[in-house]
């Protein structure tokens, strides 16, 4: 990465790093990535627009948690090994313990009626946020005549057959990316 | 081999395919560890999820709270570092390659070829997630009209849509 690119005042250290991951776990509800956008672009600038579309890119690309892989990214830019720890433990430290908080009630008052009522609701809620994401994500491919079939594919394969997702995964990237490979190389 | 143990196993090979995050990985999560082992009931794998929905942090917060679950504290611990190490440590070893490669054919069609998988994904774990809680028709109304909502006013803030769930929920409408 160029020097240049980097935005001119900031330097966190790595306890900037852990508290500025800190806050945005801790406001992201259903998701932080808007929040992590805030903070990193528009707030802290530790990142350009550009630079964090290009690496939420390659984290959105590759498997794994996409906001603590950006915290990585970002912890490594910053502070080298030490900021790559740290970034993602204060992203992960506080509402992890939240979380753990929340699991000693489950285990203690869960078996309750009411909690589980509640708790089919909040299910119910965020079983449409999700089909919401997959809507709208859906909504941005490119191409879709070509591309959503894969979509199907996936859905037909692992929520309906019910077949191991690692090899669905894998036959469908080598499928879908080759077309992708061909459609490139027709432009 | 220990339950913990076999959790930090199973968790460390599914993050080398969650595309799309832990999302994704609910129905794949769901057959490892309520189908498989046998760890958890499909009532309780609901509720976690519900859980997590609920509390602030990253969406990969349920699978520490499905490792407590099962192992307890060692388990959250286990889950949570099994789902988010391995990547990290390859994101790190990976991000200079990956900027020298910018702009590469092989490297756009990846990119551009994944994303329809994890559009596929993500709607198999809201499915799926449908499928294991049960719904009547109310949990069905609501989940509708959480999409529209959620699509229609993007400017809702998602905990007012989860508080209300809970209200619904119980008044013992879903």
């Amino acid at each position: 990465m160029p020097p240049e690119t980097v935005p001119a005042s900031a330097n966190p250290d790595l306890k900037a790093l852990f508290l500025g991951f800190s806050a945005v776990g801790l406001s992201g509800f259903g998701g932080v990535l808007p929040f992590a956008r805030r903070m990193l672009v528009d707030e802290k600038r530790w990142l350009t627009a550009e630079e964090f579309n290009a690496q939420l890119g390659l984290c959105q690309f590759l498997p794994g948690p996409n906001v603590i892989n950006l915290s990585v990214l970002v912890g490594k830019r910053y502070q080298g090994v030490a900021g790559a720890i740290v970034a993602p433990l204060g992203m992960l430290a506080a509402p992890f313990a939240i979380v753990l908080l929340l699991a000693l009630l489950y285990d203690r008052f869960g078996s309750l009626a009411p909690v589980q009522s509640m708790l089919r609701g909040i299910a119910a809620v965020g079983c449409g946020l999700l089909f919401a994401t997959a809507w709208r994500m859906g909504a941005a491919i490119k191409d879709k005549a070509i591309f959503l079939p894969f979509t199907a594919f996936n859905v037909a394969a692992i929520a309906w057959l019910r077949w191991p997702m690692p090899s669905v995964m894998l036959a469908g990237l080598v499928l879908s990316g080759g077309v992708a490979y061909w459609k490139l190389g027709r432009q | 081999m220990s339950v913990v143990g076999q959790l930090f196993l199973e968790f460390a090979l599914l993050s080398f395919v969650a595309f799309g995050g832990a999302t994704a990985l609910l129905p794949e999560m769901h057959r490892v560890v309520v189908e498989n082992h046998h760890w958890l009931d499909d009532a309780t794998f609901t509720h976690l999820y519900a859980i997590a929905q609920a509390a602030p942090g990253p969406n990969v917060l349920v699978v520490s709270l499905i490792g407590w679950e099962i192992g307890g504290l060692f388990g959250a611990f286990a889950t949570t570092l099994a789902m988010c190490l391995p990547m990290s440590v390859l994101i790190y070893l990976l991000i200079d390659r990956w900027e020298s490669f910018s702009g590469k054919r092989w490297q756009q069609a990846l990119s551009l070829g994944v994303a329809p998988l994890a559009v596929g994904l993500i709607f198999s774990g809201a499915t799926l997630i449908g499928q294991s809680a049960g719904f009547g028709v109310g949990g069905w109304l609501l989940l509708a009209a959480v999409l529209a909502i959620n699509l229609r006013l993007r400017g809702l803030h998602p905990l007012w849509l989860i508080a209300a769930g809970a209200v619904i929920g119980l008044l013992g409408l879903v």
